[in-house]
């Protein structure tokens, strides 16, 4: 035995290089001095994930499987960004673009794929990219601030998981495919045609059979042109369809190569000490483009490099695959479409929206589609590589959840030796074996100690599962108020949610979050379409169909069916051309009652919905919104105009206020009012927002409530401008809408969060009282106009909203 | 009375008019009805009057084959006419044709 140590040379520091040098350590720390060359600017990491940072799942820096601390405590010599140029087989050394020329005793060849861009004219332009690495990535989240419009061409794997990304970043996105059904590579016509819809109700946008003909722009890519003719606009333009195996170096250093570097079932190539594993390996004809068969191909070759008399050989793998699209379950695996000696077990419900196959040959499962339920994926797997006799067995067997008990996780039905992780090969058995032995108590801790669930992620919530029955029910989940009857979920966590996943549509929200009843119901759509709205005041259209009937129809329903019409009158002052007005149209519709509002104003009563437009138009005046979830009205006091107590101009504030917040949706009806002294004509101490004038200075009240909970506002602060009021008043609504649920009265809110937070949130810091005072500016640039005056002008509206259609009897 | 010969088919609107989730309200002389398009495509009729205190249901929120009442939240099952518990009650229903795009409400 030598002391010296053998030299290691790794190309490519991906995922497939990086492990194999790790199952070398475990075997055999010493035996190696290793040395690796990336090409990338990083530390080996989850390519995987690069979806899930895209959906705004995780940060980049969440995603590194290797940190540089790991390559120095293991002596791992590596150099990034600086990619091998040059192999010299006969002299046994590699070299590096900076020149670094080392000589190595083994040699593994690990650059993976490069992403295939389709050769069209125009591909060149800015804004053309794949999407393969971190600056892809960044490149995509860049491009979503500036530009609006993306384009994604390829429909299998990588273009959805690229368009959900593109999506959650809000980009408006269309998906070109060749194909007459997605993921035609992984799945049937069925079940690629129920993931078109799904994703579809989601808000992605297909183009199907389409060719891309040529990308248009100056510079900066402007337009895709089709070969039938037609054209969509875009800024961005990710091509996803398909992976080269990047095998440049291979060949000019004289490695037989086809589509990849072909290797042996030792993972040997054409010359004596080179090895190459990963996408850039081509066994027995197939280069493969996942996880589990780079894995599986580095434990052989770990073996090799180790043991002399290594008898692990590299057979071949099986090729299953998981879209990792929030909300959506798909799972393929092995040869899935029908033919020649296979039949089908199938489930197609289209209630649930699941969809399954089993294909089975020769009395074994060759091959499986699993749609909207995936839960039978470990065990059809298993049966695949067991390559098991079914001849004996039931429909049961084949499918388990069918029969199961539905809310019973599928994990505990398992055999001991069954695969959970299928990326990292992890039975049930090696999982329970760590819990028990290592005490480990979560699903991180079970990461780090099996592999389990380290790539794709996608076993988690089995992993969770196992980790939960093994443990037994010690841990006790606190249990929440959900927001209502269609999910277990509490309006916080909706709202986390919403904004931390970047969801962007009402149905994507109640898909991804799993919603019991998929259409919603009375209490959750009003909220998610308010919360939706707020999250993204820019883009986001609002659902009118999931609002309640006044703040559809934009009057009040009253207890007959009737309506009540309240004009603005801003700061509670009218003059006589108004009042002729209502007086008038009061007379012409035959108007039942006319009241005066607490609110300051005048409300018709007893209007039949289909007046309720003529109204509004002989009318002329903007809403008053007195039936929404809104800023209702400021009430004001005479002030020192007039009254010879008065001390500011209540009226003109008021009005001032009215003027910039009218029309603004909150979480539930805002009453404000401004008083010129303390003797508070206008009961400023019990509105949501109340304004005292006092010598020199406003007296702010919060959280005021005059309704059945009786509550006297609260002080936030005492200012000596107008602009200052108006200022607090911006960043007080702003961080109200934000944060309270939805329902949910400044009073309530108030007493739940304390007035102590919310002063030191926007009283005290002044960073946070600015930033809130310009998100409420962003959301009052995209406020609604007129809703009187757009209803009035918008004839299908007329009709779906306030057309009572009398039809003949012949 | 009830019977099916006793009916008329009456046309109420074009089919394309109907929106999923929209609903829309008609007067066959005094009585209110209002029309539903489910998602499946189908078009249901039923009175327009909540069990409950009368609320005018082409006015609620429609989910999947619910309308909750605007006045007071009743959930009643467009196609049967059912209220849902815990509530008790139901309304009229009609059946519907569609024939060459139009609508019609035996009557
Ligand atoms: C967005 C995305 C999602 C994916 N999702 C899944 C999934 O859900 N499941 C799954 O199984 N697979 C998935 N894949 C595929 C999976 O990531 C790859 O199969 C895997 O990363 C391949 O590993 P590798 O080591 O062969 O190649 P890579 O991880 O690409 O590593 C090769 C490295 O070598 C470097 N390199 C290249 N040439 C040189 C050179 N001359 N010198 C030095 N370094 C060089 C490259 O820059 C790269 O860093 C996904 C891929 C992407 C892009
Ligand atoms: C369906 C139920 C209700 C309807 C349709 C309704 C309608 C109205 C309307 C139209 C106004 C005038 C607002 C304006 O001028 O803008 C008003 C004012 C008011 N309502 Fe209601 N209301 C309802 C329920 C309640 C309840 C339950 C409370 C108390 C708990 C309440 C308390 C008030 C108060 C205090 C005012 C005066 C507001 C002010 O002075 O600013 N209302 N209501
Ligand atoms: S609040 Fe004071 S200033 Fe205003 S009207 Fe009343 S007494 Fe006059
Ligand atoms: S009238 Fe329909 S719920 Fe009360």
């Amino acid at each position: 035995m030598s002391n010296r140590q053998e030299k290691l040379v790794v190309i490519g520091n991906g995922m497939a290089g990086v492990r194999t040098v790790e199952e070398i350590l475990k075997k055999d720390p010493n035996k190696y001095d290793v040395t690796i060359f990336g090409k990338e600017p990083h530390p080996n990491y989850n390519r995987i994930s690069l979806s899930s940072v895209l959906q705004g799942d995780t940060g980049i820096d969440d995603i590194v499987l290797n940190t540089y601390e790991w390559y120095e405590e293991n002596n791992i010599t590596l150099y990034t960004a600086d990619p091998v140029v040059d192999i010299d087989t006969t002299k046994q050394t590699v070299t590096s673009e900076k020149n670094v020329t080392i000589s190595y005793d083994k040699l593994i060849i690990a650059t993976g794929s490069n992403p295939f861009m389709l050769p069209l004219p125009g591909a060149d332009k800015e804004g053309v990219i794949a999407f393969r690495d971190i600056e892809d990535c960044e490149t995509m989240i860049n491009a979503s601030e500036k530009y609006k419009r993306a384009v994604v061409i390829g429909g299998g794997l990588l273009g959805l998981e690229a368009a959900r990304g593109l999506i959650n970043l809000n980009m408006e996105t269309d998906v070109i495919h060749l194909e007459e059904y997605l993921m035609e590579r992984q799945l049937d016509d069925t079940a690629g045609t129920m993931l078109r819809e799904e994703l579809e109700s989601q808000g992605m946008r297909f183009h199907m059979k389409k060719q891309t003909e040529q990308i248009v722009g100056k510079d900066r890519v402007e337009g895709v042109h089709f070969k039938d003719g037609s054209k969509l606009y875009a800024d961005l333009v990710v091509m996803a369809v398909g992976i080269k195996p990047n095998i440049g170096l291979a060949q000019t250093a004289g490695l037989e190569t086809n589509r990849a570097i072909v290797v042996n079932d030792y993972l040997e190539a054409s010359a004596s000490n080179v090895y190459a594993v990963g996408e850039c390996a081509e066994h027995n004809g197939i280069a493969y483009g996942l996880v589990a068969p780079l894995y599986e191909q580095a434990k052989v070759l770990a073996d090799q490099l180790c043991n002399e008399k290594s008898e692990a050989s590299y057979t071949g793998s099986l090729m299953y695959t998981q879209l990792k699209v929030s909300g959506v379950d798909v799972f393929s695996a092995g040869d899935f479409q029908s033919g020649e000696g296979k039949k089908a077990v199938r489930v197609h419900d289209e209630f649930e929206g699941v969809y399954k196959k089993v294909m089975v040959k020769d009395d074994k499962v060759v091959g499986s589609v699993l749609f909207g339920d995936t839960s039978d994926s470990p065990r059809l797997l298993d049966m695949m590589k067991k390559q098991e006799d079914i001849s004996g067995m039931s429909k049961a067997v084949l499918l388990p959840s069918e029969e199961a008990d539905s809310t019973e996780s599928p994990v505990l039905s398992m055999a001991p030796d069954e695969t959970i992780c299928g990326c990292n090969g992890v039975s049930k058995e090696a999982i329970v074996q760590a819990i028990e032995q290592d005490g480990l108590s979560s699903v991180e801790e079970i990461k780090k100690h099996t592999n389990a669930s380290r790539s794709c992620g996608g076993c988690k919530p089995l992993v969770a599962d196992l980790l939960q029955a093994t443990l037994g029910d010690e841990s006790s989940i606190s249990q929440v108020e959900p927001l209502c009857g269609c999910t277990s979920l509490s309006h916080e966590q909706v709202q986390e949610d919403i904004r931390n996943r970047q969801l962007t549509h009402p149905r994507e929200v109640m898909n991804v979050l799993g919603w019991e009843n998929e259409e919603g119901c009375s209490k959750c759509r009003p909220a998610i379409n308010y919360y939706l709205g707020v999250v993204h005041p820019e883009t986001y259209e609002d659902d009118d169909l999931s609002r309640f009937v006044n703040e559809r129809m934009h009057a009040n329903i009253q207890n007959d069916g009737t309506y009540s019409v309240v004009p603005r009158m801003y700061g509670g002052v009218t003059n006589s051309d108004q009042l002729r007005k209502i007086a008038n149209v009061a007379d012409k519709y035959d108007v039942p009652m006319l009241k005066l509002t607490g609110g300051q104003r005048i409300d018709m009563l007893g209007v039949n919905k289909e007046d309720l437009p003529n109204m509004w138009s002989d009318l002329d005046m903007p809403s008053g919104h007195a039936y929404g979830k809104a800023i209702r009205t400021v009430k004001t006091c005479v002030g020192e105009d007039f009254c010879r107590f008065g001390t500011q101009d209540s009226i003109g504030l008021g009005i001032a206020i009215e003027k910039k917040f009218e029309r603004l949706n909150t979480p539930h009806k805002v009453k404000m009012a401004v008083s010129a002294c303390p003797r508070n004509c206008a009961e400023s101490g019990i509105k949501d927002i109340g304004i005292v004038g006092v010598e020199g200075a406003w007296e702010m009240y919060v959280g005021g409530n005059g309704g059945v909970d009786l509550r006297p506002g609260d002080l936030l602060a005492k200012v000596e401008t107008s602009d200052e009021v108006l200022e607090i008043i911006s960043a007080f609504l702003q961080y109200y809408r934000e944060d309270a649920h939805y329902l949910e009265r400044t009073s309530h809110w108030v007493d739940r969060v304390g007035l102590e937070h919310v002063r030191s949130t926007i009283i005290d810091n002044m960073d946070n009282r600015k930033y809130y005072a310009e998100q409420m500016e962003v959301a009052l640039e995209n406020k609604p106009a007129d809703p009187w005056e757009s209803l009035t002008h918008n004839e299908n509206k007329r009709k779906e909203l306030f057309e009572r259609k009398a039809v003949e009897l012949v | 009375m009830d019977t099916l010969q006793g009916k008329k088919e009456i046309y109420i609107l074009d089919y394309k008019d109907l929106r999923a989730n929209v609903p829309r309200e008609i007067l066959i002389g005094d009585q209110s009805i209002a029309i539903f398009l489910t998602h499946d495509g189908d078009v249901h009729a039923i009175e327009n009057k909540c069990p409950h205190k009368g609320g005018p249901l082409s006015q609620g929120i429609v989910s999947g084959e619910y309308v909750f009442c605007p006045l007071h939240d009743w959930k009643i099952n467009v196609i049967d006419g059912k209220a849902q518990a815990p509530d008790e009650g139901c309304v009229t229903t009609y059946e519907t044709v569609i024939k060459d795009g139009s609508v019609y409400i035996m009557y």
